[in-house]
């Protein structure tokens, strides 16, 4: 499932977005153009720092982030691995192209780096960017790939497993990630690089020689019956993509109540897990690691009357709605949220534990008078 | 054809193989399809076919991929100059152009327009400038001429309420990345002689990677400016010309 990538022996001390930025020289970016916001900055900064040791990869600083997805486009089309990276206001700008790219089949890899909104905003962290990443986010039905890193290591790692996945399924994938990931420090042993084969691209734009007939890039069909069958095979392809659904499982099998989060917050949450398994608490943790594909399944065969789920997000419940979707009703399922860049402590979620133990006991008791 | 004098047919014209055989949605006497043909005329007779990427935008020309037999994108509404840029940065050595309306390079991708040229990016860039929006219906253009009636200017082109017509062209010619800047008509066989000149200098200097051609088209649009083919030829000599009068407006020292 995920790409067998080889590291580094040797560990770095590293930002999150650095990291991203020097695993995607050696996933074999080609091009990257990008515009500068906050949190995300230092990505592009590294790139352009970096560019004279990697002469065969253009870095460009584009004047927006509409024309920054629209060259992905081009580049993507002329068939070499691209990326865009930004953070939320300027991934609102790029939603049209992004539909584009999704329905021209393209492959390429964007990197939102959330920070608080709406409008303006903060440039603290936040996940208030999930509907956007995981429904569509641009006009049409569309779909992104969407890993969700909760360490420095999988900012580093997922860029090769999103250029992987974008190629052979030939759609843009997305690394959804936050200010607070982009801006920590952390040890991460960097992917070697050479371990990404190069994409098969004989649909690509690099001139048409006479041996075949021309090859075009577009998303138009006028004729509607040839615009559906276009949305079929898209729908088709997203249901192929489930078999790369990833999802990590702590303490999953004798908890009562299992914390749902992804990124950052599901490292806050193995926190308030271990705290409340201190107090005897049993407490687990799934952390969905592809938000599309989200593991439905995976937290469906978790649902059970006598169990809890508490989603824990950056957010005003946005996940929450899918962890519903998926336990359909076999669970209560319950929501923390913090917002506008403001991120949840462990003591905080060990609170919202503590009560729920208190719900389920008195639930119980009641049941035990029937 | 004509018969020479040993009886056998000699060809004079053929379509050049750099358009395919679908036949063109545009309007009768519309402009579009002649400025096809020269681009792909000039791109056959240099021999680049197989060395060209075009890009088309959204507008009347948005299928231009379905007539231009050469590897083609279709970029979103005004950012073909972009997607060009993402073509021929990744593709250093092959001949890129982006093909546009007035609507689409002058109006909705102004910025792209700009910053593509301003960084001199090694592309030929095509503005078919009708003054109007014809795929969309008629609409006022940034081009549209002050008084011109169009379907959201239906008193006239108001320039002090909505701004004067937009004279692109001059104002990119400013810019150091634009090599060569040019305005052009297909009116006549003697403008599309010129046209087709100014088409051949520009993927000529792509090759020396000189920075932006630019070549403005003064075009018409029968449908949208509501006459027949000939009148709207007429129309474009008599208002559009002295607006925007077809002349080179930047020539590097070795075209002069
Ligand atoms: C984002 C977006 N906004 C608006 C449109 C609708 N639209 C399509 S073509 C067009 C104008 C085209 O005019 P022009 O560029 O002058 O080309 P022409 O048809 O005159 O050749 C507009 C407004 C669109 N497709 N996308
Ligand atoms: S609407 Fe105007 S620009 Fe479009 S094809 Fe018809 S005449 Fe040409
Ligand atoms: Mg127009």
């Amino acid at each position: 499932m995920s790409t067998i990538i080889q590291h580094d022996e040797n560990p770095k001390l590293m930002k999150g977005n650095e990291a991203l930025a020097e695993a995607s020289f050696r996933a074999g970016l080609k091009a990257y153009f990008g515009y500068p916001i906050t949190p995300q900055s230092e990505i592009l900064e590294y790139l352009t720092e970096q560019a004279p040791n990697h002469k065969d990869v253009i870095v460009l600083q584009a004047e927006s982030e509409v024309a920054s997805i629209n060259m992905v486009y081009g580049a993507a089309g002329a068939g070499v691995r691209t990326m865009t990276t930004s953070s939320s206001p300027g991934i609102s700008l790029m939603q049209e192209g992004i539909s584009y790219i999704a329905a021209a089949e393209l492959p390429c890899l964007i990197v939102n780096v959330q920070r608080g909104g709406p409008g303006l905003g903060t440039i603290q962290p936040s996940q208030g960017d999930y509907f956007q990443a995981t429904k569509g986010g641009g006009h049409g039905d569309y779909h992104l790939i969407v890993l969700a890193p909760s360490s420095v290591q999988e900012m580093a790692d997922f860029v090769f497993d999103g250029f992987r996945l974008a190629e052979e399924y030939r759609m843009p994938a997305m690394i959804l990630s936050d200010g607070a990931l982009g801006q920590m420090m952390e040890k991460v042993y960097l992917p070697k690089s050479g371990s990404l084969p190069k994409q098969e691209v004989e649909w690509a734009t690099t001139g048409k020689p006479a041996s075949r007939e021309r090859n075009y890039i577009t998303s138009l069909h006028m004729d509607p019956e040839k615009m559906e069958l276009v949305n079929l095979h898209l729908q088709d392809k997203y249901r192929k993509l489930k078999q790369e659904v990833r999802c990590e499982l702590i303490n999953t099998n004798d908890a009562d109540i299992i914390l749902v989060a992804f990124g950052l917050t599901a490292r806050i949450c193995n926190k308030a897990m271990e705290a409340a398994r201190a107090k005897g608490i049993n407490v687990g943790v799934i952390r969905p690691i592809t938000l599309y594909p989200f593991p439905y399944e995976i937290i469906a065969s978790f649902a059970d009357p006598m169990r809890m789920f508490l989603t824990v997000e950056m957010n005003a419940g946005q996940m929450v709605e899918d962890v519903r979707l998926a336990v359909n009703g076999k669970s209560s399922v319950y929501f923390k949220g913090r917002m506008g860049g403001m991120i949840p402590t462990p003591e905080e979620i060990l609170l919202e534990i503590e009560a729920l133990t208190e719900k389920q006991r008195t639930m119980s008791q009641s049941a035990g008078y029937l | 054809m004509s018969t020479t004098m040993n009886g056998t047919m000699e060809i004079v014209y053929e379509k050049p193989k750099t358009l395919t055989d679908n036949p063109t949605h545009y309007c009768p006497g519309c402009g579009h399809g002649v400025i096809h043909r020269v681009l792909m005329e000039v791109i056959n007779e240099m021999g680049i076919a197989e060395q060209t990427v075009g890009v088309a935008p959204v507008g009347c020309s948005v299928f231009a991929y379905n007539y231009m037999n050469i590897d083609m994108q279709e970029a979103a509404h005004g950012r073909a100059s972009a997607v060009a840029t993402g073509v021929r940065r990744v593709l250093p050595d092959k001949f890129v152009f982006s093909y546009q309306g007035d609507g689409d390079l002058a109006a909705i991708g102004t910025g792209e327009t700009i910053h593509t040229i301003n960084r001199g990016e090694n592309i030929l860039m095509v503005f078919v400038n009708n003054g109007i929006y014809g795929m969309t219906g008629g609409q006022m253009a940034p081009t549209s001429l002050c008084g011109m009636i169009t379907s959201t200017t239906p008193y006239g082109r108001d320039e002090h309420f909505i701004g004067h017509p937009l004279k692109i062209t001059e104002m990119i010619a400013q810019l150091p990345g634009a090599y060569y800047v040019a305005r052009h008509s297909v009116h006549t066989p003697a403008a599309v002689r010129k046209l087709k000149k100014a088409f051949k200098a520009s993927f000529e200097s792509q090759k020396e990677k000189k920075g932006t051609c630019f070549i403005e088209v003064v075009s018409n649009c029968p449908s949208g400016w509501k006459m027949n083919p000939l009148e709207a030829n007429e129309w474009m000599e008599k208002n559009m010309f002295p607006y925007f009068p077809p002349g080179d407006i930047k020539l590097p020292a070795t075209m002069k």
